[in-house]
């Protein structure tokens, strides 16, 4: 096994389509990293540049210590998961695990042996004499991981692997491949713009936009402290509420636009006297009375969602009023039209340059 | 869904169908069971009169050497043809579905010659082997062969399957490159990636997938070499020379109108009948049984 290296890595395809502008990070040997980015970030073409069915237009892709650049992607040693599973369609669910071994000119009774050990693993026993056609969606995927796994390859590379099930199939599934890339120690490269997906596999996160990695960290350090207004907006759901406002004179607080009380968390020194970004998680806006209020809202619509109900509102106080989504405990019973006073946790407050949208520290 | 149309009153329908009808009862129904018939008879020299002999045209024709012989040319025949053009259609293919600029001018290109009458394709050929003036004929002259399909019944028979072949190449291309392109991409990345090289990858992976469509395209080749080729015979070789390029259906013309052996030329039709029959029924069970995927 081996860790993953992208030095300068960029691609611009034979169109003139720039769809990766400059990656530079390492993936640890045995790491789980997830790459989660808004559809067209580029987030496919990396994975597949890393798999060698693209060409690097730029910079130095290295699978443990050897530049992979020029590999054919048979010479990489990696496994890749497709979204449509891409199994062999004329051959059984044994075949389909069995070809890259055979490529490889593994002995017959090693195949054996690991193709059986892999059905076990992912309950595939009883199915290997089908054909991929006669299989459910579930079974097709576990297929599909069983064909990666009994390669037992320096890395897995998926590419939206879950994306084609039902939604309590995805969960399951979910659990299944972080239990294996547990138990094998594979590195593992992780393609998907599902962010409860990002969130609970990832050892490391890549927020990408537009050919970009945003941000590389842990998921709750990402949560926590997005490094810009872009990752602040798309990692968290319902995502974070962004207030327009000005830094208060002696910059002991922010007073945001179209609320009349200032908001008495002090912003980072760094953020000068000027404008300035405000972002609260829908979930760190607590209702209190009048008095402690930060901020008040006019209720507009509320998703009841049984544990806790999410309500879409606008500031009571503004003209032109900004819409601010609160997440609040599912017993609670809110109607339209009713005013929310709302406190914000303190150390829940994130602050960001509205002009480049960096995050204010 | 299907959806169907209801007629409330049976007139309509049955104009609608009749111009297919028509044109099938008279160039289809009404020949064919006049072979039928004729095969039964034998008619004198003159045409004047003729007899009732129920099997004996069938059984003189099978036991005819010359006939077996035409049958085994023709046999040789088909094979190198639909061989060679299912071959080179394939090829072609292969590398169209890789080409990316001016993939329709090729395209365009490759289908051209199916657009050609078989025998201004077979004269088209004729003249570019033509022993005396041919280009292809003066190339292999320059390279040590010495060509000549009017008196070397090998050279005849090349001739005649390179002009069959070469028509029905398009035909193939376009059904090859239609199976290619609906291979998914996927699939080869993942043999790519399972360690197949591009060799490796086509005769595991395309090949197979493309089989339900070489199947299809061979039997309907092997009806073409049957049946289709009497033009691009007839305007090269006329069968010859000694008859080393009569394949079946030009024999069927050779021997009735020219030989005026009317019953025997009808028992040959028939039998030619038969065959095609047997190819469509077979193809038609093996197709209906193949298409789970
Ligand atoms: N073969 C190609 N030729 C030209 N441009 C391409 C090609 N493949 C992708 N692109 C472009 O590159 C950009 C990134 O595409 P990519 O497939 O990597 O996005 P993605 O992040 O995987 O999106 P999604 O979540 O929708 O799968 C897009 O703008 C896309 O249009
Ligand atoms: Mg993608």
């Amino acid at each position: 096994m081996a860790g993953l290296e992208f030095i300068g890595v960029r691609k611009t395809y034979p169109n003139g389509v720039q769809a990766i502008h400059g990656i530079d990070m390492a993936v640890a040997d045995g790491e789980f990293v997830v790459i989660v980015g808004p559809s067209g970030c580029g987030k496919s073409t990396l994975l597949r540049m890393v798999a060698g069915l693209e060409t690097v237009t730029e910079g130095e892709i290295r699978i443990g210590e050897n530049r992979v650049n020029e590999l054919e992607p048979a010479d990489r040693n990696i496994a890749m998961v497709f979204q449509n599973y891409a199994l062999y369609p004329h051959m059984s669910v044994f075949d389909n695990m069995a070809y890259g071994l055979r490529n490889r000119r593994t002995p017959r009774d090693e195949i054996a042996r690991r193709v059986a050990e892999a059905a076990g693993t992912l309950q595939l026993e009883g199915l290997l004499d089908r054909r991929p056609g006669q299989l459910s969606g579930g079974q097709r995927q576990r297929v599909a991981m069983g064909r990666a796994i009994v390669r037992e390859p320096e890395a897995f590379l998926f590419d939206e692997p879950l994306s084609n099930l039902d939604a309590k199939l995805r969960v399951q599934m979910r659990l299944e491949i972080k239990r294996l890339q547990r138990a094998l120690g594979t590195t593992s490269l992780y393609v998907t713009h599902d962010q409860v997906e990002a969130m609970t596999l990832a050892d490391r996160l890549i927020v990408m936009n537009a050919g970009v990695a945003e941000q590389v960290g842990r998921p709750l350090e990402i949560y926590d402290a997005p490094a810009t207004l872009f990752v602040a907006g798309f990692i968290g759901s319902p995502a974070m509420n962004f207030l327009p406002g000005t830094v208060a004179d002696d910059g002991s607080g922010a007073n945001l636009d179209g609320v009349d009380r200032t908001l008495l968390v002090a912003p980072p020194a760094s953020a000068g006297r000027g404008r300035i970004m405000v972002g609260i998680r829908p979930e760190h806006l607590e209702p209190v009375s009048r008095e402690e209020a930060a901020m008040e809202v006019v209720v507009e619509l509320v998703e009841a969602l049984g544990a806790d109900s999410l309500v879409h509102g606008l500031l009571a106080d503004g003209g032109e009023g900004a819409a601010v989504t609160v997440r609040l405990d599912g017993a609670r019973r809110v109607a339209a039209g009713e005013v929310l006073s709302l406190a914000v946790a303190p150390n829940h407050v994130h602050f960001f340059d509205p002009d480049d949208g960096k995050r204010l520290a | 869904m299907e959806k169907r149309v209801v007629f409330s009153k049976l007139g309509l329908p049955i104009l609608l169908v009749a111009p297919q009808i028509v044109i099938t009862l008279v160039f289809f129904i009404w020949p064919a069971s006049q072979a039928l018939y004729q095969s039964l008879l034998l008619e004198d020299a003159f045409g004047l009169r003729s007899q009732f002999v129920w099997l004996d045209n069938f059984i003189a024709l099978f036991s005819d050497p010359h006939y077996l012989d035409s049958f085994a040319r023709t046999v040789v025949f088909s094979a190198a043809t639909a061989g060679l053009s299912l071959g080179v259609a394939l090829f072609l293919a292969a590398m169209a579905d890789r080409v990316l600029k001016g993939a329709t001018a090729y395209r365009t290109l490759i289908v051209w010659p199916y657009a050609v009458a078989p025998a201004v394709a077979g004269v088209l050929w004729f003249f570019m082997f033509n022993p005396s003036i041919g280009v292809l004929a003066y190339l292999l002259k320059w390279l040590g062969y010495d060509w000549n399909h009017y008196l070397d019944g090998t050279d005849a028979m090349m001739l005649v399957i390179l002009a069959a072949s070469w028509k029905q190449v398009s035909y193939n291309f376009l059904f090859f490159l239609a199976g290619l392109q609906a291979i998914p991409r996927s699939l080869v990345e993942a043999a790519a990636i399972d360690g197949a090289r591009p060799f490796k990858r086509f005769w595991t992976i395309i090949f197979p997938l493309l089989s339900p469509t070489a199947f299809f395209l061979l039997v309907v080749n092997i009806v073409y070499a049957f049946f289709d080729t009497f033009g691009i015979v007839h305007a090269t070789t006329s069968g010859g020379p000694a008859q080393s390029t009569t394949i079946l259906v030009y024999k069927v013309f050779s021997d009735g109108f020219i030989g005026l052996d009317l019953g025997g030329s009808a028992a040959q039709s028939v039998v030619l009948m038969a065959v095609v029959i047997t190819l469509t029924v077979f193809q038609f069970r093996y197709i209906e049984r193949k298409v789970a995927y």
